[in-house]
């Protein structure tokens, strides 16, 4: 150790940083540029959606009349809400409270759980509509609205009856349902990936490991979970709202 | 002046093996494979990249047999098209992407910006099992049967028509994406927070500069040919549609994916080589590279004009005609960063005190080759010319001009100016000079013909041919014969010196890098000391200073 290390270390300092704040800036700017690069992953996706929905609008426009408009917001809901209790986490690993970082974590966990499990009942409803891509798919929904239980509950709110739809257009709600599966599907693996690792930091945090004046690793995950709320904010209109008027 | 002089090189004879370094700091195998040392991680790469570009090499061997005559007769076609597929698999994902940036980068970069590691050892070491598990699994795909669509997994045709290892290959490439974004991740990372006290932006070599701007088109492009893959993969199982023509889909959006990164990867693949011939073409001629500056914002200028690029890959897709003029005009501002860095090593070559070592004639191979390459990637930049000449072997001769001409050049030049620093070793250097000199007349011989061959209207990937072609591809397949001698000789000396080599001293070529003013090898924390940066990089006047320093304090001792 050369003269520059005069100071004591913190244990978890890491022994090749000089000093720990410089661990913190680039721990911290390593996770603002993997989210950049989550950014771009999405961005493809995205890209997709918005030149297929220009393309194929009166399609993208019934198909998204198929979405369960109430569990979606229910679903935001509970994503905002998640993100409050992970800066929550934060804020006690800050403030060094070990108790209220667990019980923030475990909310956290036990929203996103909630999350995934509504959005489960909403997958399980396109298996059973044949709206699924692939073989099973079907169009009925769109060619023949009069006998459609989502249309007839839309139309008993006070929504005009549409008019069945050509069937060359009607084919291409397959894109919407391919582009909603691909995009809720990578958000939903996400999701997984973020529960995982809440349940470890769970542990971790029973330990004692993050309230200790190491606060990166909280911070860092927080800093992902909002991002994965981020992008739900931004598919949740552009799947479920935008096409109501 | 010094510069006006030619530096005496230190004896080797005099210098000594240092006792502790960071080779022998540790034993046993299990050191090696959990070790967050950048050095270690760097070796590890070192020796997988090289099994992985000698597979892809035996690919490429089969493929020039095979054209040796007009008939398909060595292997069946679809054999054939397995074989270039897993070639440019294996050779772009597994060789070209990592290989100067995992290795020399892995090594170097620390070292040359004054810090004890990459800001990310962990993550660094993740990097390498990812690598190893994406190239494991397209060993696996290639030995249950392989994959026939070419290495762009073009759709429909990867979607629906090929009945082959598509997404055991798609996957492999796909983690050997994450390997990517994690090294390019870690070096900005590092770059930004770890310099020593004194290394400011325009102190740091472009060595540096260079990867840093590689690292910026790791970061930026891969997550999009991941998503694009992804697609592939459900398209195939599931059976979404955003490819597929019968749903309403468009292949040309595959292609719009695929190239915003595949076209980028080829910038992730010649930047660091340019770094590398800028450390080679300054340390060789003793002089600071002419217009530091400039060459240093090229490096940024080709990574930010790389990605609006990428559809000169596409004009004979359906492009729209507008589209095609826009990416033509912005094709050729790529040439104008790439020409300035060429011309600036020429300038630094001018009056300076050149010898021809072997990493110099490496360089001077790279130099010429990549000029070649790239003024012919202007005709194909031109979408005019390209109609012409794309899917011919014109193009085919063009990338290899530019990856295996100047990327290859270039990690051997790397490989052999860097080998005493990371070996603590000299290689030897007659055999060496040798193997430069066959390495670029073998390179000639293999893919000059294949411009010719292009130019007469030869398409790429078929395994027969008409008979009119077939004595510029014996030229060829005549010239991969002496090529392979090249590329398998340093293989040989360079493991030789391992054990016989002479002993390299600190800084065996009188460079003025931060990396060649610590032992060779180096220690596992890299200085003994946190260095203190004063001079600008490339100060040849500032290194004589420090021997003399060093001459006073070992007479005075005395």
């Amino acid at each position: 150790m050369s003269d520059s290390h005069a100071h004591a270390h913190p244990p978890y300092q890491r022994h090749h940083f000089e000093t720990y704040e410089q661990q913190k800036e680039a721990t911290t700017f390593a996770m603002w540029l993997f989210l950049l690069t989550e950014i771009m992953f999405f961005g493809g996706l995205f890209t997709a959606y918005l030149i297929y929905r220009n393309w194929y609008y009166p399609a993208f426009v019934a198909a998204s009349h198929q979405l369960d408009i109430i569990l979606g917001g229910i679903n935001t809901l509970l994503l905002i809400t998640s993100s409050f209790t992970m800066a929550m986490g934060v804020w006690c690993a800050e403030t060094r409270k070990k108790s209220g970082l667990v019980l923030s974590l475990v909310l956290t966990l036990i929203l996103g759980i909630g999350f995934l499990g509504i959005k489960t009942v909403e997958y399980k409803e396109k298996f059973e509509k044949h709206h699924v891509p692939g073989h099973t798919f079907s169009v009925q929904s769109f060619i023949d609205p009069a006998h459609d239980e989502a249309t007839l509950k839309a139309v008993k709110q006070g929504e005009p009856m549409p008019d069945p739809m050509p069937l060359d257009m009607a084919r291409k709600t397959e894109m919407y349902f391919s582009l909603y599966f691909a995009m809720t599907g990578m958000h939903a693996l996400h999701m997984v990936i973020g529960i995982g690792i809440l349940g470890f930091l769970i542990v971790r945090a029973q330990q004692g490991a993050y309230t200790t004046g190491h606060v990166t690793m909280i911070e860092n995950f927080g800093l992902y979970w909002h991002f994965v709320d981020i992008v739900w904010i931004f598919l949740f209109p552009l799947l479920y709202l935008i096409s109501r008027h | 002046m010094s510069t006006d002089t030619i530096v005496k090189l230190p004896d080797q004879a005099t210098a000594r093996m240092p006792k502790v370094s960071y080779l022998n700091k540790e034993h046993g195998i299990l050191s090696w494979l959990l070790t967050g040392d950048h050095k270690r991680i760097a070796m590890l790469y070192l020796i997988s990249l090289t099994f992985f570009f000698f597979i892809g090499g035996a690919m490429a061997g089969l493929i020039r047999l095979e054209l040796l005559t007009p008939q398909s007769d060595l292997m069946a076609m679809d054999t054939y098209n397995k074989v270039f597929t897993m070639h440019g698999v294996i050779m772009i994902f597994f060789f070209l992407v990592p290989s100067v940036p995992a290795t020399l980068g892995n090594f170097l970069i620390p070292m040359m910006i004054g810090a004890k590691d990459l800001a990310l050892p962990k993550i660094n070491l993740l990097s390498w099992y990812l690598y190893m598990a994406g190239g494991a699994l397209a060993l696996y795909a290639m030995i249950t049967g392989g994959v026939d669509t070419g290495w762009t997994f073009t759709t429909p045709l990867s979607t629906h028509y090929v009945n082959t290892n598509v997404i055991t290959t798609g996957l492999a490439a796909f983690i050997a994406g994450f390997s990517s974004i994690f090294t390019g991740l870690n070096f900005i990372v590092t770059i930004h927070r770890m310099r020593a006290p004194g290394m400011t932006w325009f102190r740091l070599p472009l060595y540096v500069w260079s990867h840093y701007a590689a690292s910026v088109l790791m970061v930026l492009g891969t997550p999009v040919v991941a998503i694009a893959i992804v697609l592939v993969a459900l398209e195939r199982t599931i059976g979404i549609g955003v490819f597929d023509p019968t749903k309403g889909g468009d292949p040309l959006l595959f292609q719009h994916l695929f190239w915003f990164y595949s076209h980028p990867a080829v910038y992730i693949m010649i930047l660091p080589g340019m770094g590398v011939v800028s450390e080679v073409v300054s340390t060789f001629s003793r002089k600071r590279v002419f217009g530091y500056t400039a060459v240093a914002f090229s490096s940024v200028a080709i990574a930010i004009f790389g990605f609006f690029v990428w559809a000169h890959h596409m004009y004979i897709m359906g492009l729209s005609n507008y589209s095609a003029l826009l990416f033509s005009l912005l094709t050729m501002l790529v040439a104008v960063p790439s020409a300035i860095k060429i011309f600036n090593w020429a300038f630094t070559l001018y009056k300076g005190s050149i010898t021809f070592e072997t990493p110099m004639l490496y360089a001077f191979g790279f130099m010429g080759l990549f000029t070649i390459g790239g003024l012919t990637g202007v005709f194909l930049g031109v979408s005019g010319t390209d109609i012409h000449l794309t899917e011919t072997y014109f193009i085919v001769a063009h990338f290899h001009f530019v990856m295996v001409g100047g990327m290859l050049m270039a990690f051997l030049a790397g490989i052999h100016f860097w080998w005493p620093k990371m070996t603590g070793r000299m290689y030897p250097e007659k055999i060496s000079q040798l193997a430069a000199v066959t390495t670029f007349i073998g390179f000639n011989f293999t893919f000059f013909p294949q411009f010719m061959l292009g130019m007469l209207g030869m398409p790429r990937r078929y395994a027969s041919y008409p008979a009119e072609f077939q004595i510029l591809n014996v030229f060829s397949t005549a010239g991969a014969s002496v090529l392979g001698v090249g590329y398998l000789l340093p293989v040989l000396y360079l493991v030789w010196s391992l054990k016989y080599g002479a002993i390299a001293g600190n800084n065996p070529w009188q460079a003025t890098g931060l990396e060649w003013q610590t032992q060779s090898p180096p220690l596992t924390e890299n200085f003994e000391k946190l260095p203190i940066v004063d001079h600008d990089a490339y100060d040849y006047e500032w290194l004589e200073r420090q021997n003399q320093i060093q001459a006073s304090e070992v007479s005075s001792v005395r």
